[in-house]
């Protein structure tokens, strides 16, 4: 009586562990980056309800994952964090490379360092760090780093830097002719001197700052080029430049989370993301290039020609992709960020 | 008693001090625990830590040895932001003083029924999120803020003052925002206080300065600590004023503890960083409780 009682319970728990999987699909994501359209399409296309949660950083979601029992199905960290997630265990080898959909995608993001071949992510959304420029204050030229490091006079005093150690580091290691991730003393040192005497120049090193560049608070300083592209939306003197010597580019990457409930449902929205049409929904809702070829044609008309997401192909070569740095880099970075701002 | 009963007291005793203990082990002595084991492991590569025993941390807290030349000197860089830090509680606590006291000191003088409406006053700005009065304060004092833009208009300036992103934007942004902590506790202390006894001093011929160095400040002493304490504390860590109003170009003890969390993938220094803070601050306790103490006995 009593076996046959938890064997009904067993069924059922089996019936309904089933039947969750056919219906949901939970998404844990940065805040206010999943287009709201885009899931409506996906769970009408397949039947599947879609939770939302968001994290602030990588390292939020990081923990959290590596902590368990979240009941995430998708997670979309940077491609600095994907090694993490996944010498950690934590993201499941669910092939992107052998769906359907892959043959959209860019090859120029195929073999990245991160995921050589994709056989764990799928391109989210991509972006870079260059110089926000007011080009009413100054009229040279914008695509050089020499912005922040050899301030021109007309922006000194005018400057923001955001206060983001590895993009503001490595922009910093590009100018001076260094490598990504460098532990090359010499060319450290000189990094270390050009960032405490530009220092002098600059006003603040902030991450809030549209608005202020839209304001004329600031006339010029390291950005994001999403970030500096609502600037200009507010303010058409706005500018965005490429540093020509080296820029970081980031990507965020959407992967499969190794203990994840719904696989199935998971592995349709990775190929899902990855058709033109709906890589161009993510990119209309938080204003950043993707990496699925032909979605220009689906793409608002002010991001298609947008300056900030379409770099000239000379400018596209000098991009560099963010990678995890090794501890012994880090070590120096943090060492002299931290001498910086004593 | 019989045995029994003896040990049914015992039972509920520890029964009834069983959410204190819970309280006290789970969320102070057990989070502390693991930092300080932390502080004694080397960070793991990506973050985390692993489990070798290392006073590494802990050296470079004070010390360090130069990338560069490979020199072993103190770590000057921790050092002026730890004074930094220091030296900008300590002006806090003598700034909210400065305001706090008059302040207290008027609330306590009006009628009784009035106090009220005056402690709710104070009391307001505090059920206001700490980065919305921030950022309230930045739009007050930016380039085109309010202030400035008044100034303009009055043809007091011909150009903006730049206020925001420094100093004094931060000591105006920790002071309005721990002033309530002054008043409170000086407050207290005052509205206890027995206003004939100023009437006394007068009539024994005291200047109204002496009454009020030896008569009033006296009796509001121990609040006077009590806040000097409440403002001190949190502003030794205080993360976000600094970071929104200084502009974030200098960092603070708060914003160097979280770089090794974050971006600098040292736990095991961070967790040091940590306890050095907890560590400046019973010091200061200490000093102040013992000030206090002291006077006590001298009075007493």
């Amino acid at each position: 009586m009593k076996l046959t009682k938890s064997f009904a319970v067993l069924a059922a728990l089996a019936v309904a562990g089933a039947a969750q999987a056919e219906g949901t699909l939970n998404i844990y994501n940065w805040g206010n980056y999943t287009s709201p359209e885009l899931i409506e399409k996906f769970e009408k296309e397949y039947g599947v309800e879609v939770t939302i949660t968001d994290y602030d950083s990588n390292d939020t979601a990081l923990a959290k994952i590596k902590a368990g029992g979240h009941g995430f199905d998708i997670v979309v960290p940077s491609g600095t964090y994907v090694p993490i997630f996944i010498s950690e265990g934590l993201l499941m080898e669910s092939k992107p490379n052998e769906m359907e959909n892959f043959k959209h995608m860019d090859p120029q993001w195929v073999d990245v360092e991160f995921d050589p071949g994709r056989n764990y992510t799928v391109p989210w959304q991509w972006g870079t760090v260059g110089m926000t420029v007011n080009t009413s204050v100054y009229g040279g030229d914008i695509n050089t780093a020499g912005i922040y490091l050899d301030p021109p006079d007309e922006l000194k005093g005018k400057i923001n830097v955001v206060p983001e150690m590895m993009d503001v580091m490595s922009t910093a290691i590009y100018y001076m002719g260094g490598e990504q991730c460098t532990t090359d003393k010499e060319v450290l040192k000189k990094v270390r001197d050009k960032l405490v005497e530009a220092k002098t120049h600059w006003l603040s090193m902030d991450y809030g700052n549209i608005e202020k560049y839209a304001k004329g608070d600031l006339a010029a300083g390291v950005n994001w080029n999403g970030a500096s592209m609502r600037a200009r939306l507010q303010n058409p003197d706005i500018a965005y430049g490429y540093p020509i010597d080296g820029y970081p580019v980031w990507m965020d990457n959407a992967a499969i989370v190794a203990d994840a409930q719904n696989v199935e449902n998971a592995k349709l929205f990775l190929n899902f993301i990855m058709a033109p049409e709906n890589a161009a929904m993510l990119s209309n809702f938080a204003k950043y290039a993707n990496g699925i070829k032909g979605s220009d044609a689906y793409m608002d008309e002010d991001l298609k020609n947008a300056p900030e997401v379409n770099p000239s192909d000379e400018l596209k070569a000098a991009g560099v992709l963010s990678k995890t740095c090794p501890p012994e880099a880090q070590k120096i970075y943090t060492a002299i960020w931290t001498e910086l701002q004593k | 008693m019989s045995d029994a009963a003896t040990k049914r007291a015992t039972r509920s005793r520890w029964l009834l001090l069983a959410p204190a203990l819970a309280v006290l082990v789970f969320a102070a002595s057990g989070p502390l625990l693991i930092v300080l084991i932390y502080s004694f492991l080397t960070p793991g590569d990506y973050g985390g830590v692993e489990w070798n025993l290392s006073w590494d941390a802990w050296f470079s807290v004070i010390m360090e040895q130069d990338f560069f030349t490979d020199e072993i000197g103190f770590a000057d860089a921790h050092l002026s932001i730890f004074w930094r830090s220091i030296k900008l509680s300590l002006m806090t606590a003598l700034l909210t003083f400065i305001f706090g006291f008059p302040t207290a000191y008027f609330i306590a003088t009006r009628p009784k029924e009035k106090r009220d409406i005056w402690m709710l006053l104070i009391i307001i700005p505090f059920w206001t999120n700490l980065l919305i009065r921030t950022f309230a304060i930045m739009e007050l004092i930016r380039a085109e803020g309010t202030v400035n833009s008044a100034l303009l208009a009055l043809g007091i300036i011909d150009e903006p003052i730049q206020m925001l992103f420094t100093e004094f934007a931060i000591l105006l942004g920790m002071a309005y925002v721990y002033l309530p902590l002054m008043v409170l506790p000086i407050y207290a202390s005052l509205e206890r206080f027995d206003f004939t006894l100023v009437e006394a001093g007068y009539d024994l011929y005291a200047t109204r300065w002496r009454v009020l160095r030896k008569v009033i400040f006296p009796l509001a002493k121990p609040g006077v600590i009590a806040g000097s304490i409440l403002v001190f504390v949190p502003s030794l860590g205080a993360y976000v004023t600094p970071r929104v109003l200084g502009g974030g170009k200098q960092l603070m003890l708060g914003n160097l503890i979280e770089l090794q969390f974050g971006a600098g993938r040292n736990w095991p220094l961070g967790a040091a960083l940590s306890l050095t803070l907890l560590a400046i601050v019973m010091v200061a306790l200490i000093l102040y409780v013992r000030a206090a103490g002291n006077e006590e006995v001298r009075h007493g």
